[in-house]
């Protein structure tokens, strides 16, 4: 019985039936306090092997972000089992810090009155990065998430995009083993999500990073992650990869096509259905899992088209649907 | 031990750390840190001042001189002083488990109550502990006391002791706020009171209320009984002698009661649902 546990690296991060109640109390009446159980997560056991970018998404109150906050040791589980790269977090949170990066979207883990550059010294000296490594890191964050004109702005006087790229550099100065991401690209431009898509990608490729990442935007996990995990109720719904996902949900895709002029519905197009008309706009649905090719081919070539344009599925359509398929969830 | 001993001293630099950093960050405003200093010296000054009114028109307060109030007053005040420099800003923990923010600390590999004691850490408390330590200096030079290097030394230990205790008051009171998010309120009037009081001599006020203070809120052991001893004066309750040495005992009781409680807390957190 050693007491450093090996770290087995099919299963880097593992939970067995994990769950999170929590005890609300609620006014029922004008004295009366009324006692509910919220079951926030509700028996969830997965393995990630290291290495893997895994998607962990679900609708608002799924209990998405109750996970992460054990699996970084915040919250102690109300039962279940827990191990991350070998380690209980709430037994040994502050030994775990050390092996793991995290990024609250919602929430900043720098120094709100300090400059970055100052939360980053300071992240140093926490975490006892040594010189080399801290200056071949920052100078890496720095260039891949355009953070040089930042670092002597205080943290509260950027704007949510620049913050989310200064927390994600700071979580990861100190080369983190594993790397919880809750809704990192909450609220970026475009051009931003695309620099921290990439940067994740890269870290992913370059370092072997374990990373766990929710999200609302499909994009986000369609392009970074090669298994996707959906939970519903504090309950896992489905675990593999995302067009697997597509197939469950039978999701949608839609085809956008503006004509010349308002003309009937598209209704000869085999394997699509129209979903909408707007004028000569008109929205047509068809499987996600079809190519999208031979529908535009088949409209262009039967009706008089100004542009077109694909929309991916929502990803709480596909969700919504997933429910629907299962109703004893 | 030794791991306890390893664990400890990494908190004690974690806190330096972070204190230091948030020195060196008030430093780049000199003018303002000088200002604000002078003003919490001041301020705290006020106090003494309203006592010193008082012996404008008596000789004695409660069978005590000017001098020996001196004494009373800067040894709680420099305690309280060194408390708050140490451990002032743990009450501010409870905005932080309000707000979620306090998240944010549980996933740094520092402990939690280094964090939490040093976040703005700040200098400017220097003021109040200078103001303590000249009343305390004049106090000393002033009251009819022949001094030894022991009666000194007990006087040191007293001060410290007092910082610590008071110390224990503030962790008790960032504890507490786990449970009830919104405590802040009830544990500012504990100390804040606490420490109006003890400014005065004990004869002041009622049996009961002393009584009480001595035994349901340790914080006689700050200043009464030792320098009443140090006053070769007897003490209202009549304990026994040994009582006024406890101080130090009493510190290190508290301190280790009060860091359980802490552990209960930051145990029960439950973080926030965004
Ligand atoms: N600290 C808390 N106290 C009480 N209930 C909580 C707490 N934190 C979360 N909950 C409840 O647990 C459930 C799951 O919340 P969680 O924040 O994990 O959802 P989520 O999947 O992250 O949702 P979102 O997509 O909106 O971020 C919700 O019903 C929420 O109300
Ligand atoms: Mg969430």
């Amino acid at each position: 019985m050693g007491k450093e546990p090996a770290t087995d690296d099919k299963a880097f991060i593992e939970l067995d039936g994990l769950e999170k109640v929590f005890q609300v109390r609620r006014r029922a009446g004008l004295l009366r306090r009324e006692r509910r159980e919220v079951r926030a997560v509700d028996g969830i056991s997965f393995r990630v092997p290291r290495g893997e970018i895994v998607g962990y998404i679900g609708p608002n109150g799924a209990g998405k972000s109750t996970t992460i906050k054990m699996l970084t040791g915040i919250l102690m589980p109300s039962g279940g089992r827990l191990r991350v790269a070998g380690i209980d977090p709430t037994r040994d949170r502050t030994r775990l810090a050390r092996r793991i990066g995290v990024v609250f979207g919602q929430r900043t883990t720098l120094w709100w009155d300090l400059p970055l550059r100052d939360s980053y010294g300071l992240v140093r000296r926490m975490y006892r990065i040594p010189d080399a490594r801290y200056r071949a890191n920052m100078e890496r964050c720095v260039d891949l998430l355009d953070l040089g004109d930042l670092l002597d702005v205080p943290v509260r006087q950027l704007s949510l995009g620049q913050r989310m790229r200064g927390d994600i550099a700071a979580a990861l100065l100190h080369d983190p083993d594993v790397l919880y991401l809750d809704e990192p690209t909450i609220g970026l431009d475009v051009v931003s999500k695309a620099k921290v898509r990439g940067f994740l990608r890269d870290l992913n490729a370059e370092r072997g990073t374990t990373v766990l990442l929710t999200t609302h935007d499909l994009t986000d996990i369609e392009q970074l992650c090669g298994r996707v995990m959906v939970i519903d109720h504090g309950r896992l719904v489905y675990d593999g990869a995302l067009d697997g996902l597509h197939k469950v949900g039978e999701s949608e895709r839609m085809l956008v096509v503006d004509l010349e002029r308002e003309l009937p519905p598209i209704d000869d197009v085999p394997g699509t259905r129209v979903d909408r008309v707007e004028g000569p706009r008109q929205w047509l649905a068809f499987p996600a899992a079809r190519s999208a090719a031979p529908i535009v081919a088949a409209v262009a070539e039967r009706y008089p088209l100004v542009d077109l344009s694909v929309r991916e599925p929502d990803i709480e359509q596909v969700i919504a649907r997933l429910y629907a398929d299962r109703p004893g969830l | 031990m030794a791991e306890r001993l390893a664990s400890w001293s990494h908190a004690v630099r974690a806190y330096l750390l972070i204190a230091g950093m948030w020195v060196r960050s008030t430093m780049t405003y000199r003018a303002s840190f000088v200002l604000m200093a002078v003003g919490n010296c001041l301020a705290s000054a006020l106090d003494f001042v309203a006592i010193l009114l008082m012996f404008s028109h008596i000789d004695a307060l409660g069978g005590f001189t000017l001098p020996e109030i001196a004494l009373l007053y800067g040894a709680t005040c420099t305690s309280f002083g060194l408390a708050d420099l140490i451990l002032g800003n743990a009450e501010r923990v409870g905005q932080r488990v309000r707000d979620g923010t306090f998240d944010t600390l549980l996933v740094r590999p520092v402990p939690v109550l280094a964090q939490v004691a040093a976040d703005r850490f700040a200098l400017r408390r220097l003021g109040r502990i200078a103001q303590g330590l000249a009343v305390l200096g004049w106090g000393v030079a002033a009251a009819d006391v022949a001094w030894t290097p022991l009666k000194a030394l007990f006087l040191l230990v007293t001060v410290v002791a007092g910082a610590a205790i008071f110390c224990a008051v503030f962790l008790a009171g960032a504890a507490f706020q786990f449970w009830a998010a919104d405590a802040s309120e009830v544990a500012n009037s504990f100390t804040y009171g606490g420490v109006t009081m003890l400014q005065y001599p004990p004869t002041v006020f009622a049996r009961d209320l002393v009584r009480g203070v001595t035994f349901v809120v340790p914080l006689a052991f700050v200043n009464w009984l030792p320098v009443l001893r140090l006053l070769g004066r007897d003490d209202p309750l009549h304990l026994p002698g040994w009582v006024s040495l406890c101080g130090p005992l009493v510190a290190v009781l508290l301190l280790g009661l009060t860091g359980l409680v802490w552990r209960a807390g930051l145990r029960s957190y439950r973080s926030t649902g965004s």
